[in-house]
């Protein structure tokens, strides 16, 4: 079973480019080169250099030991809560700046639910003096005030989606209606491995050093390359893909992927794709998405914004469908107390996204003598008002 | 012969209008549609509301949300435009994104459009080669035209090969946009439509986005067969009701 995508850009029978052809040229002049830019060693150099001293790679694996203790497994995380800009995403938005910059375009635009990867992308178009433009839902610029801050002192301008629920989904639209309108001088920085070919695949091999990454660092921890598991949270699905890319033929090496199930998989407030969705079109690839009978897009929830997505990336629609990953769901009230727990065990506040994934040690039993690797994709700063309400600290 | 191909080979300046089915009344598309035969327009569109209109400006967007507010649903419109060839002769297509579709299914909408004498689809997120690999025989099947976009930054070749699998008219954009984002047009988009009149394909063109009065009109069926007016109708709907459908056309048909 090949779980990358093919030469038409589709994972079995999800990908594709489902694109008005307002679109196409865009889509296809990145086609036609990511993959040659990503392969000259002008672009590599470029981005491992950024990588180490900007970003602040490689970002260690930790062997939790206290929370190994209590669950009885040996727990390593992955901490990309780290790195420059507090999370995974910013490994992405290098790639895709250079990118930008290899193709001609002088103008970015971003979309973002609760504003990591808007900041992330601001941050590397002030890198590389680019005009950047962010499109946030109206709801969520209210509710993600310290980020919109952010992106504003970075240089960003920041454009509220006024239209349907005002939160990723639209703000995602938004964006691609920019593109249509500014065909020719413009890059789309995508933020998670959705969308038409090739974003998700770029997104993922962007993401994929951090799966390159612990394979060695495993072997200097453990002697051996591969955990038996690794987990990641999925909203969109960018930091599962880096985390799962160079284990995916590694057949001795299980895959998790943990989504929000919000107030319960049955509550009608869940983001639960997995379970919930269907297949179907979703900003330009075909993947399993929550969605009415009729085929309109419904709106999640999770108390993470980050997971609060109605789809998932083709890629793991292809896992989910294969089942080479298990899909494990996590409720708001299970993610928080995880959160809370892996502070007060291990030091670190992690992002409302990652405590999901640290919440199926409460769920799933694993062996004694299982490695497991967990990807911390951020931590919780950005959640500290969440955290504060939640748990009326 | 297709209702669609009849009324290109007679017409000249052919206006094509759009409307969002179930907007702004859940029951108010077979009216429109009626009315706006009435008043000479020679081809309708008929959006097929969905939540997330990605090639579409703010005006349909929010006759869109309006619509699903509605209750407009697939089925809805279906049983609407059950009996719509007893009272209505001229072409009519069903534009919308693709996602409804293949919820209900492909070959039965291509089904239920044919049963009700739909004469074609519009479907802007299908892609051109996903069409070719696996949909086209399903709608030569029921008879159904598909007419696919071009735009400004259109390759010839591309053109070329979307004329050869074309068989109804093609929709041309006339500038790169989303729907209802500008009104009249410049050097640029008449260089556009210059360049695709002189490739003479073998299907007509006709011109949409950024078409909203007489003038606009005018100018664009001086290089193609017709034009497709949208947003502006939508407005219009919005402001003076469902009744003064013939107002907005005789305004843009004056000569």
């Amino acid at each position: 079973m090949n779980y990358n995508v093919n030469e038409k850009g589709y994972y079995g029978e999800f990908g594709g480019a489902y694109i008005p052809e307002m679109l196409y040229p865009n889509v296809e002049e990145l086609r036609q080169n990511y993959l040659k830019v990503m392969a000259e060693p002008d672009f590599q150099k470029e981005f491992q250099q950024l990588l180490k001293d900007y970003v602040g790679r490689p970002s260690p694996l930790y062997l939790a030991k206290r929370l190994s203790e209590k669950y009885n497994t040996k727990i390593y995380l992955k901490r990309e809560d780290l790195n420059h800009t507090g999370a995974h995403k910013i490994n992405n938005t290098i790639g895709q700046i250079l990118m930008a910059k290899r193709l001609g375009k002088s103008r970015i635009i971003a979309e973002t639910g609760a504003g990591q990867h808007g900041v992330a992308t601001a941050t590397v178009c002030a890198l590389m003096g680019l005009e950047c433009i962010v499109y946030m839902g109206e709801i969520d610029i209210a509710r993600q005030a310290p980020n919109v801050a952010r992106m504003k002192m970075l240089g960003a301008t920041v454009i509220p989606a006024l239209s349907g629920s005002r939160t990723l989904k639209d703000a995602t639209n938004e964006a691609i209606r920019d593109w249509i309108n500014n065909p020719v001088n413009t890059h789309y920085i995508i933020g998670s491995a959705i969308g038409p070919h090739p974003y998700p695949d770029m997104v993922t091999r962007f993401q994929s050093i951090i799966s390159e990454e612990i394979k060695w660092q495993l072997k200097e921890h453990e002697g051996r390359e591969n955990p038996d598991y690794v987990v990641a949270c999925i909203g969109g699905g960018s930091n599962a893909a880096g985390t799962y890319y160079h284990f995916l033929h590694e057949e001795s090496v299980k895959i998790i992927a943990v989504e929000a199930a919000g107030l319960g998989v049955d509550s009608g407030e869940s983001a639960a794709t997995s379970i919930l969705g269907k297949e179907g079109i979703i900003h330009g690839c075909k993947t399993l998405l929550m969605q009415t009978k009729d085929g309109q897009i419904t709106e999640p929830y999770s108390i993470s914004a980050g997971l609060d997505y109605p789809g998932v990336g083709p890629m793991h629609a292809h896992l989910c469908k294969t089942g080479r990953a298990e899909f494990m769901s996590i409720t708001d009230d299970e993610a928080m107390k995880s959160g809370l727990e892996l502070s007060k065990l291990e030091g670190i506040i992690p992002a409302i996204e990652s405590s999901h994934a640290l919440a199926i040690f409460d769920k799933k039993k694993f062996k004694e003598d299982d490695i497991v690797v967990v990807n911390l994709s951020g931590r919780g700063d950005k959640d500290l008002d969440t955290y504060i309400n939640y748990f009326k600290l | 012969m297709n209702r669609i191909n009849q009324k290109l080979e007679k017409s000249k300046r052919l206006l094509s209008i759009y409307f969002t089915a179930g907007y702004p009344n859940l029951n108010d598309t077979v009216t429109i549609i009626q009315n706006l035969e009435k008043s000479g327009v020679d081809m309708i569109e008929i959006g097929l509301p969905f939540s997330d209109p990605l090639a579409d400006g703010p005006t349909i967007q929010a006759s869109s949300t309006k619509a699903l507010q509605n209750g407009m649903t697939s089925e809805v419109l279906f049983g609407q435009l059950k009996n719509i060839r007893e009272s209505v002769q001229i072409p009519l297509i069903i534009m919308g994104y693709f996602n409804p579709i293949l919820q209900f299914g492909v070959e039965e909408f291509c089904k239920k459009c044919s049963e009700i004498g739909i004469d074609g689809l519009i479907i802007p997120d299908l892609p051109v080669d996903v069409y070719n690999d696996q949909y086209r025989a399903t709608f030569q099947k029921y008879g159904l035209i598909n007419v696919f976009l071009i735009t400004p930054q259109t390759s010839d070749e591309r053109i070329r090969f979307i004329d050869s699998i074309s068989n109804g008219f093609i929709y041309m954009v006339s500038s790169a946009s989303v729907t209802g984002s500008q009104s009249g047009f410049g050097e640029e988009q008449t260089n556009y439509f210059q360049r695709i009149e002189k490739m003479n394909l073998d299907n007509p063109q006709i011109i949409g986005f950024g078409i909203s009065d007489n003038t606009s009109f005018t100018q664009a069926t001086e290089y193609a067969k017709g034009a497709i007016i949208g947003s502006a109708f939508i407005k219009h709907l919005t402001s003076f009701g469902i009744n003064s459908v013939d107002k907005f056309v005789s305004n843009i048909l004056k000569a």
